[in-house]
């Protein structure tokens, strides 16, 4: 961390800019990644768990299953959308 | 009465799965009338979105930003447009207001279901298809071009059969890919669907 902040302290202006850029670029992706990364894995493993109860309602447990994916993934790609604006 | 066979058949398949998957288990029996817009609309992502994995074109129409806009614009005029037609201007009283809150609560519960309804959804929808379509493309061009890089190595010839590794990964990554570009069109359709039919019916 010290050698990255010493090789950081180099450059100019300008590529200063670009290298926190790039690097908090990574980190709003990454730690937009990691809620709905639960919250998916939660959401789609209870709604196995329910769908293993009752079979009978599996078609209804699957629509709002997709829709809660639907719901919870879009945090993640604003993230990644973040990331984008960011990076470039 | 023939059996129908070759295209019929398939035409057929996608209307079903329009009318029993996404029409009738999100709208009711009462949504029926939607289904040629949302089969329309399903087949066009659909469509925009296969040339993501198709080889030279490899490019998602829905990966620019245009067309999932206008999509989820279109959605947008629609199920407000449905919920105005269905319950007059009632629609704002029901959508602003929902029942069985406190009264006190209306003011914090008013400007966020304005804001969930009318802003966030559009812009929600027109997010997630576009940043879906085009991650999954970065995805692709990025394990493209690194194996190419690795195929073309100079200098350390062990290099060179590595390259075998992130061609593996693209492969995997092109069938997922065709998993998504369905994935999304139906969590698009779904989704408006949703959107109607909770426009035409108030909630209890």
């Amino acid at each position: 961390m010290e050698a990255l902040s010493a090789l950081v302290a180099e450059l100019t202006g300008d590529e200063q800019k670009a290298a926190s850029a790039a690097s908090s670029a990574g980190f709003a992706y990454g730690l937009a990644a990691i809620g709905p990364g639960i919250g998916i894995g939660y959401l789609v493993g209870k709604s196995v768990e329910a769908m293993a109860r009752q079979p009978e309602a599996a078609g209804m447990v699957r629509t709002t299953m997709f829709l809660g994916i639907a719901f919870t993934e879009a945090l993640a790609l604003i993230g990644f959308v973040v990331f984008i604006l960011i990076g470039l | 009465m023939k059996a129908p066979k070759g295209v019929r058949n398939l035409a057929e398949t996608l209307v079903e799965f329009i009318e029993n998957g996404i029409v009738m288990q999100t709208m009711g029996r009462d949504g029926l009338g939607w289904t040629p817009f949302l089969l329309s609309m399903f087949t066009f992502i659909y469509l925009c979105n296969v040339p993501g994995i198709i080889p030279f074109l490899q490019m998602p129409a829905t990966a620019r930003i245009a067309i999932p806009m206008f999509l989820s614009l279109l959605v947008w005029v629609v199920f407000i447009g449905t919920g105005f037609k269905h319950q007059g201007i009632g629609y704002l009283k029901s959508s602003l207001f929902p029942p069985g809150v406190p009264k006190a609560l209306y003011i914090l519960v008013t400007p966020i279901e304005f804001i969930s309804t009318f802003l966030v959804r559009p812009f929600s929808l027109t997010v997630r298809l576009f940043a879906n379509m085009l991650a999954g493309h970065i995805l692709l061009v990025t394990f493209a071009l690194l194996s190419e890089a690795l195929f073309q190595a100079k200098g350390n010839p062990a290099l060179i059969p590595m390259g075998v590794l992130p061609l593996f990964m693209l492969i995997f990554l092109t069938g997922f890919e065709v998993l998504v570009a369905f994935l999304q069109a139906y969590i698009f359709t779904i989704l408006t669907a949703v959107y109607i039919g909770g426009a035409a019916h108030p909630e209890h």
